[in-house]
């Protein structure tokens, strides 16, 4: 009987108000008991970490990341993207569906999540909402979520069409399940591969506008509406990645009208602008783009006030060879899992103040709650022994080219971070030490 | 409180070292670099051809051409010739850029078969970057996108310079002191209208912008200090000593719609309008030129017209840039 003892650390779980120094007995990948520190002085376990000077959270839960297989296995694959996610304190990820061919029945769905795939850590996926992600028919939702997806989405090619949207929100109310959009109305972006204004207009690239986001936001929350009125179903919208002030507006306005509205903001949404993209660098390209200065700290303002539920990176790794081309033909994207934590903590926590538990709870409770991963984004006994260990308070500055990711693309290759995961703990096994 | 963005991006930003004597934007391009750049112009324009042809004796010069061009490619080219050097062509049309082969892997051939500068032409904003950043090489810009057109801009400066009776060996932050310039037409989509506009108010000048909002957003006012947008083109013209003017981009309009009727009335340079408004301002254009459209064949062929000296300087700029490329000093 395997057994580990954490010992020494600052307990920090939100979902039990906790933030006090405690221990952690584990036992057959589950937390058996947290007590005050020093009363595991008998026990003696097979392991131990010793947490003295670092957080012991919930495992962080990313539910929007680009695993890449199968199909594109020159970018990542689940061992080497999951890998990545466990030197991140990430012990939950969700795998998006616009792989090769993209992941729209239950037997490419039980394919990616088979333990031969050799993912590191949990992970769950969210098959694509309607085949092929071209937007026309819904793909089999029940059965889908019989063989264990956690929600439904067509990511990157966002629906469009209002029937097959109400529809999608519709049948997966039904389920319990979110649909998870990219708000993007595509008609309005053609040839676009920035946010547009000031700086677009200096580098002469085509401008994503703003109402390309809120459109689509703003039209799915009307579905939502309609389908509680007409249908009598609460439909669940999941807002991926929002870049905006305005869409982000709309989000806090249906949130406060009681509407089942979650949305999660990526770290370099909260930390960088368009300015970033300099000399046209790729790695400041991705979908949404770096916005202005107004919508970064209008991100930050919604990440502190509670309308936003969840931090996800959005990791879509790209080869080199893809990245290092002209600008409007590089494809959108950049790595995210390993640098998260350390840009929440700096930007987050130190520069706006954030609590280390809202910071935690952003990273773990929430998006397990968004995505209905009981026992787990907690550590009450009996929850899953999944463990983020990070020193909250180590400087250091990433490195790309050490990354676990197959692919390297970060913007923030040499950026300060602030905390550095020293273990991560999948299931009561520890995955990751640094 | 500094943005959270400069203070990670001070770190992480930098601009890439590229090779000295590359020119991608005039954006980095400073007024001291520029008065250089035109005492090297004015050097070598007083020099005997011959002395001239030794400067670059044997340096490999290639340009690279992903879209068509005939002064920008030939000014370059007979540039480089005039300076000894030798050179060579390669174009998107005739060449393995056709079979799918990167730019990266294009400008890695061309140094490995000795090139010492590339002169790029790029339909994609930007590309001249890419080409510095793998190649290591002296990369000149000779358009790119709708991004910059760094050349052209210095040669209408010397146009300018020389047209109005100034000193044009050489430039300081006052030298166009006095001088508004207009720019009018498809700003929105011109390379050119962004090197001028960045340029010319360095220098002193004052950049009046003016066309239609489709073609000329707002958010152009922030390309820098001393630019202006004034919509109508005859208050433009009243206030300016110089009248750059540029076509319309049909190959980018990308669905945009535009009455021409309506906007040859407003925006068109006729003997008309010129008489009326700005009699002796000089006539620019970058070239290539509808005639009947942004500009009257008579004014674009009238006393005004600085169109073909402008050629000519563009010979003249282009010796010194590839002189400074290749690192040799005069």
């Amino acid at each position: 009987m395997s057994e580990l003892l954490i010992l020494n650390g600052r307990l920090v779980d939100p979902a039990a108000g906790i933030d006090e120094p405690r221990d952690l007995l584990v036992r057959e990948g589950r937390v058996v008991a947290v007590e005050t520190p020093g009363a595991f002085a008998a026990v003696e376990a097979a392991e131990t970490i010793d947490a003295a000077g670092c957080i012991v959270a919930p495992g962080f839960v990313d539910v929007h990341v680009h695993l890449r297989e199968p199909g594109q296995t020159w970018k990542e694959s689940i061992a080497t993207g999951t890998a990545a996610a466990a030197a991140g304190g990430f012990t939950t990820v969700v795998a998006m569906p616009n792989t090769v061919p993209v992941n729209d029945t239950a037997e490419s769905l039980r394919w990616m999540l088979d333990p031969a795939r050799g993912s590191q850590v949990n992970l769950f996926a969210m098959p694509a909402a309607t085949l092929g992600s071209m937007g026309v028919t819904l793909s089999d939702y029940a059965t889908l979520a019989a063989a264990g997806a956690v929600g439904f989405t067509d990511d990157g090619k966002p629906v469009l069409e209002d029937h097959v949207m109400r529809a999608a929100l519709l049948t997966s109310g039904r389920l319990g399940l979110v649909v998870s959009q990219h708000a993007e109305d595509t008609r309005l972006t053609g040839g676009c591969s920035m946010n547009h204004g000031a700086v677009a207009f200096r580098l002469g690239l085509r401008g994503m506008t703003v109402e390309a986001e809120t459109r689509i936001v703003e039209r799915d929350i009307r579905l939502l509406r309609e389908i509680e009125a007409e249908d009598g179903v609460r439909g669940r919208l999941h807002v991926q990645h929002v870049s905006t002030a305005r869409a982000m507006d709309a989000i806090r306005a249906a949130k406060a009208d009681g509407l089942h509205v979650t949305c999660e903001v990526a770290p370099h949404h909260f930390t960088l602008t368009d300015e970033a993209i300099g000399d046209f660098n790729t790695n400041a390209k991705m979908n949404p783009p770096l916005r202005i200065e107004s919508d970064r700290l209008a991100m930050i303002a919604a990440l502190l006030d509670g309308t936003v539920d969840c931090i996800a990176t959005d990791h879509a790794p790209h080869a080199r060879h893809e990245k290092e081309v002209e600008f409007e033909r590089a494809p959108n994207g950049i790595t995210g899992l390993e640098t998260a934590l350390g840009l929440a903590l700096r930007v987050l926590h130190r520069e706006h103040g954030m609590s280390l538990t809202r910071v935690v709870e952003l990273m773990s409770a929430n998006p397990a709650r968004i995505v209905k991963l009981g026992g787990r984004g907690a550590l009450s006994p009996g929850s899953y022994a999944d463990l983020a260990i990070f020193d909250a308070g180590a400087e250091w500055n990433y490195a790309a080219a050490a990354s676990k990711s197959n692919s390297k693309n970060s913007p923030f290759d040499g950026a300060p971070m602030l905390g550095q995961v020293r273990a991560t703990v999948v299931g009561g096994r520890v995955v990751f030490r640094g | 409180m500094p943005g959270v963005a400069t203070i990670l991006m001070e770190g992480t930003f930098q601009t890439s070292p590229y090779a000295p004597g590359s020119l991608i934007t005039v954006a980095s391009l400073s007024v001291a670099e520029t008065s250089s750049i035109l005492s090297t112009t004015a050097k070598l324009a007083a020099m005997p051809a011959a002395e001239k042809a030794t400067l670059l004796a044997g340096r490999r010069i290639a340009l690279l051409f992903y879209e068509s061009s005939t002064r920008t490619r030939t000014s370059f080219e007979l540039a480089a010739k005039s300076l000894g050097a030798t050179t060579t062509l390669v174009s998107d049309k005739s060449s393995s850029i056709e079979k799918g082969e990167s730019l990266k892997d294009t400008g890695l051939t061309l140094r490995a078969l000795g090139a010492e500068c590339i002169i790029l032409r790029h339909n994609a904003g930007g590309a001249p970057f890419v080409l510095a950043r793998t190649t290591g090489l002296p990369v000149l810009n000779a358009g790119d996108g709708m991004h910059q057109h760094p050349s052209q801009a210095l040669l209408d400066l010397r146009t300018i310079l020389t047209r109005l009776g100034l000193d044009a060996t050489r430039v300081d932050e006052t030298s166009l002191k006095g001088v508004t310039v207009t720019i009018t037409g498809d700003i929105r989509h011109s390379r050119v209208a962004r090197s001028n506009a960045m340029l010319l108010p360095r220098l002193g000048a004052k950049v009046l912008l003016c066309g239609p909002p489709e073609l000329l957003p707002e958010e152009a006012l922030t390309l820098g200090e001393g630019v202006e947008i004034v919509r109508d083109f005859d208050t433009a013209l009243r206030r300016s000593q110089v009248a750059m003017m540029l076509r319309i981009q049909r190959e980018r309009l990308a669905g945009l719609e535009l009455d021409l009727t309506e906007y040859t009335t407003n925006y068109q340079l006729n003997e008309d309008r010129l008489a009326r408004c700005a009699p002796k301002a000089l006539v620019m254009h970058p070239g290539p030129m509808i005639r009947g459209l942004e500009i009257q064949g008579e004014v674009a062929d009238g006393p005004n017209s600085a169109i073909e000296d402008q050629v000519g300087h563009g010979l003249a700029v282009r010796a010194a840039l590839l002189v400074r490329a290749l690192g040799v000093e005069l």
